[in-house]
């Protein structure tokens, strides 16, 4: 289980950076190393080589404003976990985040590694696609936004060129009075999910559900908004009632096979749960405009 | 212990940024292990976990699964503790490096953490013991440790025991927390 | 007196090295000049290779060879099979390496020998292999029948080995009963997944002719054996040594692997050190398996719950070959009675060619399948009839004054029948029930159930026949220089304290502190005589044989001491590293000078050989300096054979809830209440016994091995295969029962997988229980899952 042969290149700049995977037909991107390191060991990827980003500095940021929190991809998980400006914006980040594998891999572990390895059953992705975050991806061409709806495509596909580097992903800020909740479930502590859901929820004056968005990993070729059980909240009186039915329509969501994790069957019957349970503690935390 | 992975290339450089390595060249890095400078010489696509063993002959960190799952190979790196299995060498140019080797006083006074686990019968073979002691010394000079039973062990996981069923592991943590603590 | 140590709370001699990270696994030996191995294995489960090319790899810079089999020579020869048994049929081994055809994903091919591991790897993925893939049936009650694809094409139904045995007279116990019961009980394919894979190191040593091996092996003399018998070499040319093993299980007993042959073969014929250390994605498909067992048991019972006879037929699951014969089968087959006086059994098994790693003992050797056989069949009879779980069993325990209980003709892995030597099977039942505070148990799962919370009990008793013999020996030294006491086994430790309890038994003879006993165990080039470290057998069959040999010891240091000190040898006492009369202690000398002075020397090489030597007053002696029947020095070899097997017993119970939503489960309390015999150490008893949970509960609930249809492992990784973390193993509240074995003089019986044997059935009874309310049906297969939980719930559902 030793990686394979590779080039090996480690730039100053974001600039070098970008002319490298110019460059490269065939480049990975080495940033925490978390992800992609498991795979060169098994020889799961055999690149020709490996972009190192640990000595770009200008990538490791976390900048709240406009609605956004703008996080640099090499920012370390621990990072933003711990950080408290983006905390008092959006809760759910550090929620979400405690359960992305164990303390010890997020303290390498970066966000933009995590979201560009877009495994479908890991944390951030399903937090962007819940939130309906951003991705910039840039080249030496230049740079464009990439809304989190359309970057994960497939099992670990993105919408990235090969030209491309992810250089930030931004969380936007949940508004006043938001109710937020993230769970997951795995089998043994810190796994990737079988399944997990995150939902929002935002109430009108009358203190029913003006907004619901929910979102599930684990359950399918990526994370998916549960647009279905969205739709049957809007209006509806939160409680046991709505969000059960919500958790009922979600179980279409999972389009996974059986895998020696969990059946599909299994898997729609626990979607359909903690669906039940992010919005039930979602509901908790909301509290309607004053 | 690497063979051609080791320090038999006094010409090479440190990393630039604007060249690409081949993958039999050697690359220079400099890094502080357990207080100790070291310079030396690696080939873009070793791990940590190989050269601290191969290179160094620090043999005390362990390597269960080279996957990231098992922890036998955890090693501290400026302060954080990581897989050497996940992290090449060429990562950790500049870098502290403390292995289960630097945890003892130079003296030989064991730390708090090793004299708890032998109390407490934290070990069994030992394989994954260096990943522990550096996962708990870390746990117990930088974090809260839960007051619960359930909380403790859930901050354990990841790091794999086949031998204790974790019972003494979890009875040494708490017992170098209390010690620690009581030295303030 | 000085304080017992046999029974203390004595720490660990072999931690000083292992928690400083000075352990001396074989990878972290350093052994100059050592080159580096690497395998090209199966990727299909069987197929026919048509095309072998190992031309690129060999032209790989750093390669300095590759070896398929046509290489191997002499070599080049089916493995032993280890325990012959005359109802192996059709007994097939595997070669080292691979001819045309293969026989499961990961077997070895091709060995590849490069300047580093990473070299070889890269080499090994450049051997060209294509295959003609042919038909498979992995699942082993599938591959018995008629028309499966044929593992070994001259296999008829797959069945290597078929084995009847009958004990009393079943058919008349059928007859006679009021109830009988059935039910078929199948436990999945797992993996012992030490911490540390196999790996194997040698150095070959051409001026004198002797190879060094250096092994992960639980036992180094049969290996130095097998390797001296294949490489043609005197046993005193081969050294076998193995040094820190990072956990065993039982696969590392199993010998001689491709390992254990090519790195020899590489270090002689390159004349250079060789190594290779096996990675965890190969130790999935290449170190052997072990659980998948089917059984049909039936139970004849009186309308009391009092079991008369018992019937069961089971497929035993053995992989691709059967190196290691009928063990697991033959032992599920002895334990499947339990604890229990049932008068009559008859038991047949058939062990099952399959396309898969092969089957070889795995903690628990076929013990855990028997108890989930037997207590699941107790629990349903308990049902049936209406009598609560606890007194069925209540009813049918062996009494104590019923001990020794033989089963006539029930033969076990030692060849005798089965004898239960000892036990308080009813106590043992009783102490679990006052821990557990049964009635506010009862208690707190009405509350439960009242809101709408699956809570479940669930329980198991086992028996475990430990110690097997043939023997084991023990040799001590008394360093003519430190007084230290050297102590050499032919055993090997992987985990288990050895170093601690052989020099627990040492220092209460000789009156020295444990920690100035100094245990060498594992190198043949120490001592050479024994088996090995399996089946709960250390502690009772070398642990007497240190007691034997350190009791001798004692004798000839008195003998010694009494000759220095000119007093009678009954009134010389051992203590504090001294030799004295007792009553005067100042009246003595230390155990280094009786060391010294027991041997005649002619060179004061220092000062306290100065005493020894032929001129010195307190040497001159009349006759020879050595008398007729004496020997040098303070050294002694003795050795122990046990009669029979020791019977471990136990019983455990686990308070578990159900998650509804998450199909999860959550041991609230597990408790355990075990009877080893008399405990050398109680510290490590309780490590051995909370290990062998863990890695039970990984058999209830985490661990299954998932072979596809195409015989392609699943998951193989860490990722996928759930060793548990500390938070998926509960907190274990554990009870010592001590009734010493009358069969050995320490009164020890043996512990090492105690802990394994019942928690299947403990989890899936719990399971069950919980489940009940809902009218879920019963839990018949373990691992469980969540997956099989929800399986469960949904039934119940659909019946309700």
């Amino acid at each position: 289980m030793k990686p394979p042969c590779y080039e090996y290149v480690a730039p100053d700049t974001l600039a070098g950076a970008l002319r490298v995977r110019a460059e490269c037909e065939d480049s990975v991107v080495l940033a925490g190393g978390q992800s992609l390191v498991p795979t060169l060991n098994f020889r799961l990827a055999n690149p020709d080589t490996v972009i190192d980003l640990r000595r770009v500095a200008e990538l490791a940021t976390v900048d709240t404003r406009d609605g956004m929190i703008r996080v640099g991809a090499m920012t370390r998980q621990r990072t933003l976990e711990r950080n408290e400006a983006a905390f008092a914006r959006n809760p759910l980040i550090r929620e979400t985040m405690e359960y992305i594998a164990h303390p010890v891999i997020r303290s390498r572990g970066t966000i933009g590694g995590s979201v560009a390895h877009a495994d479908p059953a890991s944390e951030l992705p399903c937090l962007l696609v819940l939130l309906d975050g951003e991705l910039t991806a840039r080249s030496s061409r230049g740079e464009r936004t990439i809304p989190a709806a359309d970057f994960f495509e497939f099992v670990f596909t993105t919408a990235l060129e090969p030209e491309e580097l992810l250089v930030e992903v931004a969380f936007p800020v949940l508004e006043p009075g938001e109710g937020w909740a993230f769970r997951e479930f795995a089998r043994r502590h810190g796994d990737f999910a079988v399944a997990g859901a995150g939902a929002t929820l935002l109430l009108d004056d009358a203190g029913r559900i003006a907004r619901a968005r929910l979102a599930a990993c684990g359950v399918a070729t990526t994370p998916v908004r549960l647009r279905a059980a969205e739709e049957a909240l809007r209006g509806a009186e939160p409680g046991t009632e709505a969000f059960r039915a919500a958790g009922e329509l979600a179980r279409d969501a999972v389009t996974t096979v059986d895998d020696t994790a969990a059946s599909a069957d299994y898997r729609r019957h626990l979607l359909s749960g903690l669906v039940n349970d992010v919005l039930t503690r979602a509901a908790a935390r909301a509290r309607g405009p004053r | 212990m690497n063979g051609n992975h080791g320090t038999d290339h006094l010409d090479a450089e440190p990393v630039d940024g604007d060249t690409r390595y081949g993958p039999d060249d050697r690359i220079a890095i400099s890094l502080t292990v357990n207080g100790e400078k070291v310079e030396a010489a690696v080939s873009p696509r070793l791990l940590l976990s190989d050269f601290l063993r191969g290179d160094l002959g620090l043999t005390g960190t362990h390597v269960g699964c080279e996957h990231g799952v098992c922890g036998a190979c955890t090693v501290h790196l400026d302060g954080m503790p990581a897989r050497s299995c996940l992290t090449m060498a060429v990562q950790v140019d500049g870098m502290e490096v403390r292995t289960v080797e630097g945890l003892a006083e130079p003296d030989g006074t064991l730390h708090p953490v090793q004299r708890a686990f032998r109390e407490c019968h934290g070990l069994q073979c030992g394989f994954c013991t260096p990943g522990f002691l550096m996962a708990v010394t870390h746990l117990v000079e930088n974090e809260e440790l839960a007051e619960t039973d359930d909380g403790l062990r859930a901050q354990l996981a990841g790091n794999l025991c086949r031998c204790t069923g974790y019972m003494g592991i979890v009875a040494a943590t708490r017992r170098a927390a209390a010690e620690i603590a009581s030295k303030g | 007196m000085s304080t017992r140590q046999f029974g203390a709370r004595v720490q660990r001699n072999e931690d000083a090295r292992l928690i400083t990270g000075r352990g001396r696994f074989v990878d972290d030996l350093p052994l100059d000049g050592v080159l580096h191995g690497a395998f090209a294995r199966s990727a299909v489960a069987r197929g026919r290779i048509t095309h072998l090319d190992t031309t690129a790899a060999r032209a790989l810079p750093g390669v300095h060879r590759v070896y398929t089999h046509a290489d191997l020579g002499e070599l080049d020869v089916t493995m032993p099979l280890l325990i012959p048994h005359p109802c192996i049929g059709h007994p097939r081994t595997q070669y080292p390496l691979a001819h045309e055809d293969v026989y499961h994903v990961g077997q070895a091919i091709a060995f590849v020998v490069a300047d580093d591991r990473y070299i070889a790897e890269d080499a090994a993925r450049l051997i060209e292999i294509d295959y003609d893939i042919l038909p498979v049936e992995v699942d082993p009650a599938k591959a018995a029948l008629d028309g499966a694809p044929l593992v070994h094409e001259d296999v008829p139904n797959n069945i290597a080995a078929h084995l009847v045995q009958v004990s009393g007279d079943p058919d008349a116990a059928f007859a006679a009963a009021d109830h009988v019961t059935r039910i078929q009980v199948r436990v999945d394919r797992s993996t012992a997944a030490p911490m540390e894979c196999l790996s194997t190191a040698a150095r070959w040593d051409a001026v004198s002719g002797e190879l060094t091996v250096w092994d992960g092996t639980q036992a180094p003399i049969g290996l130095r054996g097998a390797l001296s018998s294949l490489f043609d070499l005197d046993e005193d040319k081969v050294r076998v040594v193995a040094p820190d093993v990072g956990g065993g299980f039982g696969p590392k007993i199993v010998f001689p692997y491709s390992n254990e042959i090519l790195v020899p073969f590489a270090a002689k014929d390159l004349r250079r050190p060789v190594k290779w250390v096996e990675d965890r994605s190969e130790n999935f498909v290449h170190m052997t398996h072990e659980r998948t067992q089917i059984h049909d048991i039936e139970l004849a019972a009186t309308s009391d719950g009092v079991v008369l006879g018992l019937r069961d037929t089971f497929l035993h699951d053995t992989g691709s070959f059967i190196p290691y014969g009928i063990a697991v089968a033959q032992v599920a087959s002895t334990q499947i009675a339990g604890p229990y006086r049932i008068p009559a059994i008859h038991v047949t098994f058939d062990c099952v060619y399959t396309p898969t790693v092969p089957v070889t003992p795995y903690r628990g050797c076929g013990r855990p399948q028997a108890n989930f056989a037997i207590e699941r069949a107790m629990d349903q009879l308990a049902a049936e009839l209406g009598i609560d779980r606890f007194e069925i069993r209540r009813r049918n325990f062996i009494a104590p004054d019923e001990f020794p209980y033989t089963r006539p003709d029930l033969v076990f892995a030692d060849g005798l029948p089965v004898t239960l030597d000892s036990g308080r099977y009813d106590d043992a039942l009783a102490a679990l029930e006052k821990a557990l505070d049964l009635d506010a148990i009862r208690a707190e799962q009405e509350q439960a159930r009242a809101e709408g919370r699956l809570l479940g009990l669930g329980l198991s008793f086992y028996v475990e026949g430990t110690g097997l013999g043939p023997y084991e020996g023990a040799k001590i030294r008394l360093h003519p220089i430190t007084g230290k006491a050297y102590v050499n086994t032919g055993l090997t430790a992987q985990g288990q304290g050895h170093e601690t309890a052989w020099a627990q038994i040492v220092a209460d003879q000789i009156g020295v502190r444990p920690e100035d006993v100094i245990v060498v165990e594992g190198d043949t080039g120490v001592f050479d005589w024994g088996v090995a470290t399996f089946a709960s057998r250390a502690a009772v069959v070398s642990g007497n044989a240190v007691h034997v040999a350190a009791v001798s010891a004692r004798a000839r240091i008195a003998q010694a001491a009494a000759n220095m000190l000119e007093a009678d040898p009954d009134d010389i006492e051992l203590e504090n590293g001294r030799a004295f009369v007792r009553g005067t202690s100042s009246r003595g000398v230390t155990l280094a000078e009786v060391a010294t002075m027991s041997n005649p020397l002619r060179y004061a090489f220092n000062k306290a050989a100065q005493t020894a030597t032929q001129f010195a007053p307190t040497a001159r002696s009349t006759g020879k300096p050595l008398p007729d029947g004496e020997r040098p020095g303070i050294e002694v070899s003795e050795y122990y054979s046990p009669p029979h097997a020791t019977w471990a017993y136990g019983v455990h119970a686990a308070l578990v809830e159900v998650d509804p939503v998450t199909c999860d489960i959550d041991v609230k309390r597990y408790v355990c209440v075990h009877d080893c015999g008399n405990m050398i150490n109680p510290m490590i008893v309780e490590g051995q016994v909370a290990g062998g949970v863990a890695q039970g509960m990984g058999g209830a609930f985490y661990e299954k091995l998932e072979y596809d249809e195409n015989g392609v492992l699943r998951n193989a990784s860490f990722m996928d295969f759930l060793v548990p973390y500390a938070t998926e193993v509960p907190h274990i509240e554990m009870i010592h029962m001590e009734t010493p074995s009358p069969l050995n003089p320490l009164g020890i019986k043996g512990v090492g997988e105690a802990g394994t044997i019942p928690v299947g059935q403990v989890i899936a009874s719990a399971v069950e229980d919980a489940l009940s309310p809902l009218g879920a049906p019963p839990v018949r297969q373990v691992p469980l899952s969540p997956s099989a939980i929800h399986d469960l719930l949904r039934e119940a559902r659909v019946s309700a």
